[in-house]
């Protein structure tokens, strides 16, 4: 997700040991302060967000990349990674929700116009910023100033799309639709074949084939998503905490939460009221960024020189990071509340939010350079 | 030149200043209100805090 790679070659200097037991030490240090204080599971969860973050920066497991090296390539390894990972995480999380009696719940989410339209939207803007729901956390806290730039807009966006959420699925929205059980893992595994068989077809030559780093982060997103679901008893997820984050903040400026059939509801007026280390999402991401910034100090990677962006490339990025967040919330979340999670816990919302995403992604990937954020370095 | 070091100590600041100030607002932390280490057979019903979740009262309409 950085170009971290492209600074950690010979010449960069490599941080030290003391450095590096330093951040080891200080992230088990913040997960052990946050157990201490607000309870076992929540650092739990940081530790959890932290591998998240870790994985990805450390991999350069992406999403928006590599739907781009897709589009424009037909370069397939990076998403039929995702696609491995996403088949992982069925094989364990199918079960588990089937046994856990009320305990753990899927990322179960209804299909709608809004839905569709705001995954469209939500593909064709992460493009732009070639930054997703994970992906702009792992950006920002490896230092790139685009997605520094956009995350605050990002959280506005995803609280204003919740405020509004009921209004747009009275749109036109269907019942959740749900596979379950042993019939609905092997629906699910299928599913996901197919896709890769498709993009197998579709492939450049030379491209037919997932590198070793992108097999380990795919075993290892799922070993940590899993993890995730059994101690959050939910999904992975990014944008409800980014949301509540805005939440927190227009509270704070007295703003009257209560008008809106979102975060007017008992649950997210305790989530609002309560502190965001005890929200799973609130952590995870806080984690995700952590994770990110321990991987680019560990590898050396912050010497990088800051990109010189014409005007219009921060307003597009301003303009993307607020439909990143409205739409993922009409969505029913981003690559990962919806697509990784959704698919992988059975929601047919999951396989909407993937074809419409996907759809949005070409355009997003012509819009790139006529925003001026081509060529970013 | 600026590098990433001031962007990326940017972002840690503005993580830091959201804790602070949320600490500043929320309920007190009650650690011996917490709940299972594991929700998984935990015996309690998942939150629901999530992306994908749709408010009850809109689910039933």
């Amino acid at each position: 997700m950085t170009v971290a790679a492209e600074t950690g070659g010979a010449a960069a200097p490599t941080a030290s040991v003391l450095t590096r037991a330093g951040l080891v030490a200080g992230a088990l240090a913040l997960a052990l302060l946050v157990a201490g204080y607000a309870g076992g599971r929540y650092g739990l969860l940081l530790l959890i967000g932290l591998g998240f973050g870790i994985v990805l920066e450390g991999f350069r497991f992406g999403f928006a990349g590599p739907w781009r090296a897709l589009i424009t390539r037909r370069d397939p390894s990076g998403t039929l990674a995702q696609l491995v990972s996403i088949g992982l995480v069925a094989l364990v999380a199918f079960p588990i929700l089937d046994g856990a009696g009320g305990t753990v719940i899927g990322a179960h989410a209804p299909v709608g116009f809004a839905m569709v339209a705001g995954a469209f939207v939500f593909g064709a803007a992460m493009q732009v910023v070639m930054g997703c729901g994970s992906g702009t956390l792992v950006n920002a806290g490896s230092g790139n100033p685009v997605s520094l730039m956009a995350l605050p807009f990002f959280a506005l966006g995803s609280f204003a799309g919740a405020y509004h959420l009921l209004w747009w699925t009275s749109l036109g929205t269907l019942p959740v639709v749900v596979f379950e059980g042993t019939t609905g893992l092997l629906i699910t595994l299928g599913a996901l074949g197919a896709v890769a068989a498709l993009l197998l077809a579709l492939a450049a030559p030379g491209t037919r084939r997932i590198p070793r780093r992108l097999w380990i982060a795919a075993a290892l997103l799922a070993g940590l998503a899993i993890l995730n679901l059994v101690v959050a008893g939910q999904p992975w997820g990014v944008v409800y905490g980014l949301g509540l984050w805005a939440a927190k903040g227009a509270s704070a400026l007295g703003m009257d939460l209560s008008g809106s059939g979102f975060w007017g509801t008992p649950g997210n007026v305790e989530r609002v009221a309560d502190s965001l280390l005890t929200d799973v999402t609130s952590l995870t991401n806080l984690g995700i960024i952590g994770g990110a910034f321990l991987v680019a100090v560990w590898r050396s990677g912050l010497g990088q020189g800051l990109p010189d962006l014409p005007a219009r490339a921060w307003v597009a990025t301003i303009i993307a990071g607020f439909l990143l967040g409205y739409a993922s919330r009409l969505a029913f979340g981003c690559n990962v509340g919806a697509f990784f999670s959704g698919i992988s816990t059975g929601s047919l919302h999951g396989w909407a939010w993937f074809v419409a995403a996907f759809g949005g992604a070409f355009v997003g990937v012509r819009l790139r350079p006529l925003l001026g954020l081509e060529g970013r370095r | 030149m600026r590098t990433r070091r001031l962007t990326a100590g940017l972002t840690l600041t503005l993580v830091a200043a959201l804790i602070l100030f949320d600490a500043a607002r929320s309920a007190p932390l009650d650690r011996f209100k917490a709940p299972p280490l594991i929700a998984l057979g935990s015996g309690q019903a998942a939150g629901g805090a999530h992306c994908a979740a749709l408010p009850r009262e809109a689910a039933r309409r």
